[in-house]
């Protein structure tokens, strides 16, 4: 999709290129081009079904786990195309945050350490220092800093998802991944993980899967529309809900059906 | 809505539905009363049985002498040292050759090989669990003639605590593989895929999560299934337990002697091996039963009373490390 000439000096960061998608013989994404802009929040709307959740698990390679699977097409990060490199390091790169949240039946502070310790970090203070900032950098530090070494299940939900996210933090991805990450928390919650997104903007590329438009309103600056594993349009937000160019994405974002 | 219409309301007030709910209510309760009781005539006869061992053999079971004994062709000198050490024995091996093999079984089947790329393998795996599962119902004395046929014949290990250890240990195999594969699967997915998330290996993932998760009901598993081998006599008399042993395994590096056929005097000729009390000869609580209920006088039936409570005690024992592990590692666990 060509972007408008305000991009420029943004750089991309991520590209889809003619990427399509299999579950088994069931094509769940079709053709998809697309840019993900270095430092910017980039949501990815549609109904359900349309392929959001799959077309996000491409890109950290997630489906490899699962037998029957196949990528067609690339994924350029920077300009490497990542269906063709180690999935490991592919994820050591690009971070997720799952929708449920997912913390690790550890205390606090090895849920956060654990990124580290997998890639080799032995150093306490190296570690110490990383576990803070991660935990600053998802506004959870104040409220677990006297607690790290309790169970991190614990935590409410909310400080779990925010948990997960210093967990994906603590590494220093090139992007990260979100999956409806707000859709299990209440509305206090939902805040807090909004604002920290929007927090996250300038130091990290972000992609979120959204059910909330109002949400993709408010924290990204793109949006991809998809419908039926395609990618129906992709341009900034604000065009995208204001004054987009395709019939179908007008009926969507104004409602009326999805 | 319509006048005609099921006014569902209605019917639950109607003196009719109460009087159907309290005839519900007496079936309901009367099956409870029925399922208790066949609950407890089952525990009844089950305590009965171990309560009469425990009369028969009581003079036994408070005399010391009859732990620290070996067998004798009197009843009133034979114990059950042996025995009891001879089963320790073999149960060490039978739990150091099916853990790591049955474990890491496993973890291959239901971590790598099920979720394997190449279809070949994910069929094979299919078949392998279909007969794992046939295997574990397998009668145990043709795990008899499998160890025998194995280890005592092809391997020549002959009558050793070893090749009892091992007809024990894959007597035990299939259900320790069942339920390893059980307990991983019961990890939720949502805990590995974090793992991987951030970049983990899958034997990262397994050996840092996945394992300390389900470590709990794997051991309650292995446990289970080798206090049901403590208990095995079949298999054992199949590759030649023996039924009268007076000595016991050598320890390792324990002082090796050998008598003087002139004076009778013993004397040191060196240490064991490490390794040794593996090929020794052994005979194992069951057996020992076994043998002394056999016996035509009936004062061998009190030894063997007083063995079978041991036994049962034993049995006990390991299921209540098993209980006691699992609550231990629940404890820790969420999901
Ligand atoms: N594991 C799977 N195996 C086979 N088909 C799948 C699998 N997961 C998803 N699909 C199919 O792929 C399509 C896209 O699913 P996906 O989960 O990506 O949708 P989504 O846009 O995330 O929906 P939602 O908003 O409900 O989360 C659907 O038609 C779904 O049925
Ligand atoms: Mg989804």
């Amino acid at each position: 999709m060509e972007l408008a000439q305000d991009q420029l000096g943004t750089q991309v960061k991520a590209q889809v290129k003619n990427f399509s998608f299999f579950y088994g013989s069931n094509k769940a994404i079709k053709d998809v081009d697309l840019e993900v802009l270095d430092c910017k929040v980039t949501s990815m709307i549609g109904p359900s079904g349309c392929g959001k959740t799959t077309l996000l698990r491409c890109f950290n390679r997630m489906h490899d786990l699962y037998p029957g699977t196949r990528y067609e097409g690339e994924i350029l990060l920077e300009s490497q195309n990542l269906l063709s490199l180690d999935p490991i390091e592919v994820r050591m790169r690009i971070g997720m945050v799952f929708q449920k949240p997912n913390p690790f039946p550890k205390s606090i502070f090895e849920n956060i350490a654990y990124g580290l310790r997998i890639r080799g970090v032995k150093d306490k203070g190296v570690i110490n220092e990383r576990v803070e900032r991660a935990l600053r950098d998802a506004a959870i530090w104040d409220e677990v800093k006297d607690r790290l070494k309790d169970m991190a299940f614990n935590l409410s939900g909310g400080q779990q998802q925010r948990l997960c996210i210093a967990r994906a933090l603590a590494t220093d991805p090139e992007i990260l991944l979100f999956d409806e990450p707000t859709s299990a928390l209440d509305p206090i919650a939902t805040a807090s993980i909004e604002e920290l997104v929007i927090g996250l903007k300038g130091k990290v590329t972000i992609l979120i899967v959204t059910h909330n438009m109002q949400q993709a309103v408010r924290i990204s600056d793109y949006t991809a529309f998809m419908y039926l594993g395609e990618l129906v349009e992709f341009d900034r937000t604000d065009v995208i809900f204001n004054n987009a160019a395709q019939q179908r994405t007008r009926e969507y974002v104004s409602g009326q059906f999805g | 809505m319509q006048g005609e219409e099921l006014d569902l309301s209605a019917i639950v007030k109607d003196v009719q539905m109460r009087k159907s709910i309290s005839v519900r209510k007496f079936w309901d309760t009367l099956f409870s009363f029925v399922a208790l009781g066949f609950l407890i005539l089952g525990l009844f006869v089950l305590l009965l049985l171990v309560f009469q061992l425990f009369v028969d053999g009581r003079e036994k079971l408070a005399s010391l002498g009859f732990y620290f004994s070996f067998p004798a062709p009197s009843a009133e000198e034979a114990g059950i040292l042996s025995a009891w050490v001879g089963s320790i024995f073999v149960i060490m091996v039978t739990v150091l050759f099916s853990i790591p093999i049955g474990v890491a079984a496993g973890i291959y089947l239901e971590e790598y090989a099920k979720t394997s790329s190449s279809q070949f393998v994910r069929f094979l795996t299919d078949f392998i669990e279909i007969n794992i599962t046939n295997l574990a119902g397998v009668p145990s004395i043709v795990y008899g003639l499998l160890g025998l046929e194995i280890f005592k014949e092809t391997l020549k290990l002959g009558n050793s605590v070893l090749t009892a250890g091992m007809t024990l240990g894959i007597l035990v195999l299939p259900v320790i593989v069942v339920t390893t594969r059980e307990a991983l699967k019961s990890v939720p997915s949502a805990l590995k895929e974090g793992s991987i998330a951030i970049g983990a290996s899958k034997w990262q993932t397994i050996w840092d999560l996945i394992l300390p998760a389900s470590i709990g009901s794997i051991l309650t598993g292995v446990i289970v299934s080798v206090s049901r081998a403590i208990g095995e006599t079949a298999p054992l008399i199949t590759v030649g337990a023996l039924t009268f042993i007076a000595f016991l395994p050598p320890l390792p590096f324990s002082p090796r002697l050998e008598v003087n056929v002139d004076t009778g005097e013993a004397f040191q000729v060196g240490n064991y091996g490490p390794f040794d009390w593996l090929f020794s000869g052994y005979t194992v609580m069951p057996i020992q039963m076994f043998d002394w209920v056999g016996r035509p006088s009936p004062d061998f039936r009190v030894n063997a009373a007083a063995a079978g409570v041991v036994l049962v005690l034993m049995t006990l024992a390991l299921n209540s490390a098993a209980i006691f592990l699992r609550i231990y590692f629940r404890k820790r666990i969420k999901w």
